[in-house]
């Protein structure tokens, strides 16, 4: 199997080694190591809360600019439907697409469209598959990474349906072909414009055989720029976009769970209360529940990293834009009642644990007991100066050769204060 | 090897919120010992359900986990009540959780089937007045 490729990178002349990332890592896969912050590849998994919570911006998310963008290709833009949210006085979303095509893309398909497909799907799957229940969304890439990496027991509970991204990516291309019967599929480059550095993973890691469709994914930031100079209140624009209330309402928490129609679902943002969420369900809590939206961002997407504006402002802003929209533009094929072949996903699924010790489960028990006699000489207050996020965590480093003990700050100044005593 | 891993964890009677979170810690420690993901979630629901029971009925009490090379054994001991008549408790559907309880969607009368179904034996020492103590092993 190849190494997950992840889409976080370090300035390390920015970074002081501080603590910030460390704390806020949900699967304590950041450690601090000669004075710079080192992810660990097999934990991350790309919320992005190190960048989020960098006080020293020296966390970046790796995306494609847009000079990147090869010149002579037919580039159809993505937008995310969070980017409608980032300007302020904006009435109607057809500024935004026109400016996108303003910008030099050859055409634009707002994701919001291939959401609302993706919610039809979603209502025939419960209806036609009789899945396992609570169905999980799969469409944060975030809450995906982690249930595969730390509740396998929940992977079957997963909507096995491709994600708005890569519907979009299909239709658009597909779109295109149809309008332009010059067009050869090779001419078309297709960009998501994205909210967050998940999506960069998401597309980045699509195996061979189920290669992504997007081409290149921008940021909304650096694209809200570079709109900015171009969009224009004139009305010369027509109707181009497309979507209804359901397409736009997935930019936010609980958008994706209320258009099943199904008053039985959870929605959760946030990481950790995604976390909170995960080991309840696990443990098999709220067995009512048929449907359930993990947002690993807090807000939903409109709080990814890589937008511009609070979460909440653009949350409200989608909130009136969408105020006299259609419930929903879009539909899968009338005549069939059941999901499509193409947009259904087929995991091979292999569960590697990514925190025990070893395989072997006396030898980890035998690295486990010194680990617990390690952590009871530590001081226990999780202070972070020796690299790790926690002192257990501290522990388990030296138990498997990654630390020493004497990298714990606090047993130094222990011990000076004790021959301070002494003499 | 011969020595068992212990932990213990005291379990808050009087804090609701809090229950179920011994379960959460005893599942990150299991993750660490190459233990396969569907015994660690047997172990976490038996665990779960034994401590919300103990929070509801016997305000609190002590968990107690041992793992050893071929099982992990649980052991929950509470001073509480007791229960009257065991064989009914563990009927489902049994339950004597108060309406506030079963408002926040517990009492349902399963917790100790539960345990039952997700463990390899399992056996109920209680007294009146003075606790119970419920002692679980899974298999390795």
């Amino acid at each position: 199997m190849t190494p997950y490729q992840h889409s976080v990178s370090l300035n390390s002349e920015k970074c002081r080694g501080c603590t910030h990332c460390l704390k806020h890592c949900p699967t304590e896969a950041i450690r601090v190591r000669k004075g710079h912050a080192v992810i660990d590849a097999a934990r991350c998994v790309d919320c992005g809360q190190c960048i989020r919570y960098c006080p020293h911006q020296a966390k970046k998310a790796a995306y494609d600019k847009l000079s990147d963008l090869p010149k002579d290709k037919w580039k159809i833009a993505l937008p995310a439907p969070s980017l409608f949210g980032q300007f302020d006085n904006l009435d109607d979303i057809d500024y935004v697409l026109q400016g996108l095509l303003d910008c030099g893309f050859d055409d634009v398909y707002e994701v919001a469209r291939a959401a609302e497909l993706v919610s039809d799907y979603t209502r025939r799957y419960m209806k036609e598959k009789s899945p396992v229940l609570p169905v999980i969304s799969s469409a944060c890439p975030v809450v995906e990474r982690l249930i595969m990496l730390r509740y396998p027991a929940l992977v079957e509970h997963l909507l096995p349906i491709l994600p708005p991204i890569e519907v979009a990516a299909s239709e658009a291309r597909r779109e295109a072909l149809a309008k332009n019967p010059k067009l050869k599929s090779e001419d078309i480059c297709v960009v998501f414009i994205s909210p967050c550095p998940a999506k960069v993973s998401y597309v980045k890691n699509r195996t061979l055989e189920n290669k992504s469709g997007v081409d290149f994914v921008i940021s909304i930031s650096d694209m809200y720029f570079e709109l900015l100079g171009v969009m224009k209140k004139t009305d010369d624009s027509g109707s181009i976009s497309k979507t209804g209330r359901i397409g736009l309402s997935w930019a936010s928490s609980g958008g994706e769970a209320t258009a099943i129609f199904n008053e039985k679902y959870l929605a959760a943002d946030g990481i950790e209360n995604v976390v909170h969420v995960l080991e309840e369900v696990d443990n098999g809590a709220f067995p009512e529940l048929e449907f359930i939206e993990l947002d690993a961002c807090s807000g939903g997407c409109v709080g990814g990293v890589m937008n511009v504006l609070n979460p909440f402002i653009a949350k409200a802003r989608l909130r009136s834009l969408r105020r006299y929209l259609p419930v929903s533009q879009n539909w899968g094929d009338l005549s069939e009642t059941k999901v499509p072949d193409e947009v259904l996903v087929h995991n091979d699924y292999h569960y590697e644990s990514v925190s025990s010790f070893g395989s072997d489960r006396e030898e980890s028990m035998r690295m486990m007991s010194r680990m617990e006699e390690i952590f009871k000489g530590l001081p226990g207050i999780d202070c972070g100066s020796c690299g790790a996020p926690t002192c257990r965590a501290f522990a388990a480093d030296i138990v498997r050769g990654n630390a020493s003990i004497d990298g714990c700050p606090m047993l130094w100044h222990k011990d000076k204060e004790e021959n301070k005593e002494e003499t | 090897m011969s020595e068992p891993l212990v932990y213990t964890f005291a379990v808050d009677g009087d804090n609701f919120t809090s229950a179920g979170e011994a379960s959460v810690k005893m599942k990150k420690n299991l993750r660490m010992l190459a233990i396969s993901p569907d015994i660690i979630r047997r172990v976490a629901i038996a665990m779960y359900e034994g401590e919300i029971n103990m929070v509801i009925h016997a305000g609190g009490g002590v968990a107690t986990v041992s793992v050893y090379a071929d099982k992990i054994e649980i052991v929950l001991k509470d001073n509480g009540p007791g229960i009257a008549d065991v064989e009914l408790a563990m009927r489902e559907g049994f339950s004597t959780a108060p309406e506030t309880i079963r408002n926040l969607g517990f009492g349902a009368g399963m917790g100790l089937p539960n345990m039952k179904k997700n463990t390899d034996s399992m056996s109920i020492e209680s007294a009146l007045g003075v606790g119970t103590t419920i002692s679980m092993t899974v298999n390795l």
